[in-house]
């Protein structure tokens, strides 16, 4: 008779990534690269708000864009249009990505002295919150017409985030949205979190964005 | 699909304590799972059905899964309550400044094999 052996684990299901991102945080941090993790719902505005950035940031940095939020490369060509390169990473329909897979994806940009890496993360407020990529920064944006209250409805997000970009504020008249609720909404679930409202359309905001940005990257970079 | 993607992480890590204690047939898994956890209990095992079919130790092994109440602790009034009952609101004093203190717990608890 084979005797059958119970082994204790005691793991979070998370902390094999968890570690795996510090490792990769650790290390990109020693390369100099600032990796900014952009989440949002879909069609909140990560593509256009990024292109208002790299358009206002790219000769000052060294930029690298890994595009995963869709299985297809339209956002990939319009970021390469900027003339920054940009890859798509191919998740499989995957609803997040770990610290694994923005690793593999890193090293798929060819450029090596890169000094700000983008990865512009699967649309979803739910999985992307539970896995670190070993980002230097986690942002997320919240667009008007997503509604006020979205805090009070995904805390996980909206709580691991250290940056949270309000936008679209140019339609806030047809909305039924009040910022100074959505700033408390947010304060409820975090309590740290730079908070910037803009306007990709018409780029309000967007000075304040890059300058917050590259206060940031310059910390990190020291 | 978050179910999927966790399924894989699940059986890396546990694969890695498999051979590290030489197993060569997990026959269970277990794992503990809080009430508010963003896993859904019913997809967890069907990915898993699906995905351990794919690998040779845990071919057979069977997901175990305890679940762990959801307990929402109340910074005002310092009370806890029923989460899943009551959401974010104490129900005690009506305040909004509340913390989940466990709940959302996903842990690997232990695997039986030979
Ligand atoms: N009115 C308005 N529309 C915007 C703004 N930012 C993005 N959009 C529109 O929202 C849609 C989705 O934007 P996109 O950047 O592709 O979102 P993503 O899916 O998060 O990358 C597009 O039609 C954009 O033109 C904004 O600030 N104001
Ligand atoms: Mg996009
Ligand atoms: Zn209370």
């Amino acid at each position: 008779m084979e005797t059958v052996k119970i082994i204790e684990i005691k793991q979070s299901v998370y902390e094999s990534n968890d570690k795996e991102a510090e490792k990769l945080r650790n290390e990109l941090k020693e390369r100099g690269i600032f990796l900014l993790n952009l989440m949002s719902s879909p069609g909140s505005g990560k593509t256009t708000t990024l292109t208002q950035v790299i358009t206002k940031m790219k000769d000052k940095y060294r930029i690298g864009v890994m595009e995963a939020d869709i299985d297809s490369d339209v956002d990939a060509r319009t970021i390469a249009t900027l003339g920054v390169e940009s890859i798509q990473l191919h998740t499989g329909g995957m609803c997040h990505l770990d610290a694994d897979m923005t690793r593999q994806g890193l090293q798929e940009l060819t450029d090596k002295s890169i000094e700000f890496a983008i990865l512009e993360n699967v649309g979803n407020l739910v999985c992307p919150a539970e896995f670190d990529t070993g980002s230097s920064m986690n942002a997320m944006i919240l667009s008007v017409p997503e509604g006020d209250d979205k805090p009070l409805k995904y805390p996980l997000m909206f709580s691991i985030c250290d940056l949270i970009i309000i936008n679209k504020i140019d339609v806030m008249p047809y909305f039924d949205f009040d910022m100074d609720k959505c700033i408390e909404n947010v304060r409820m679930r975090n309590k740290n979190a730079k908070i910037i409202p803009i306007s990709a359309k018409t780029g309000e905001g967007i000075d304040e964005l890059t300058r917050y940005l590259s206060e940031k990257i310059d910390n990190w970079r020291e | 699909m978050h179910e999927l993607g966790v399924v894989f992480h699940i059986i890396d890590d546990v694969t890695k304590v498999g051979e590290e204690n030489s197993l060569t047939d997990i026959q269970s898994v277990t794992l503990q799972l809080g009430t508010v956890s963003t896993v859904i209990p019913s997809y967890l095992k069907d990915c898993w059905e699906w995905a351990v079919k794919k690998t040779e130790l845990l071919k057979n092994a069977e997901l175990i899964i305890e679940p762990i109440e959801a307990i929402t602790f109340c910074e005002d009034c310092k009370s806890e309550y029923d989460t899943i009952k009551y959401g974010r609101t104490c129900p005690n004093c009506g305040s909004g400044h509340t913390y989940l203190v466990q709940g959302n717990e996903f842990m690997i608890k232990e695997i039986a094999g030979s």
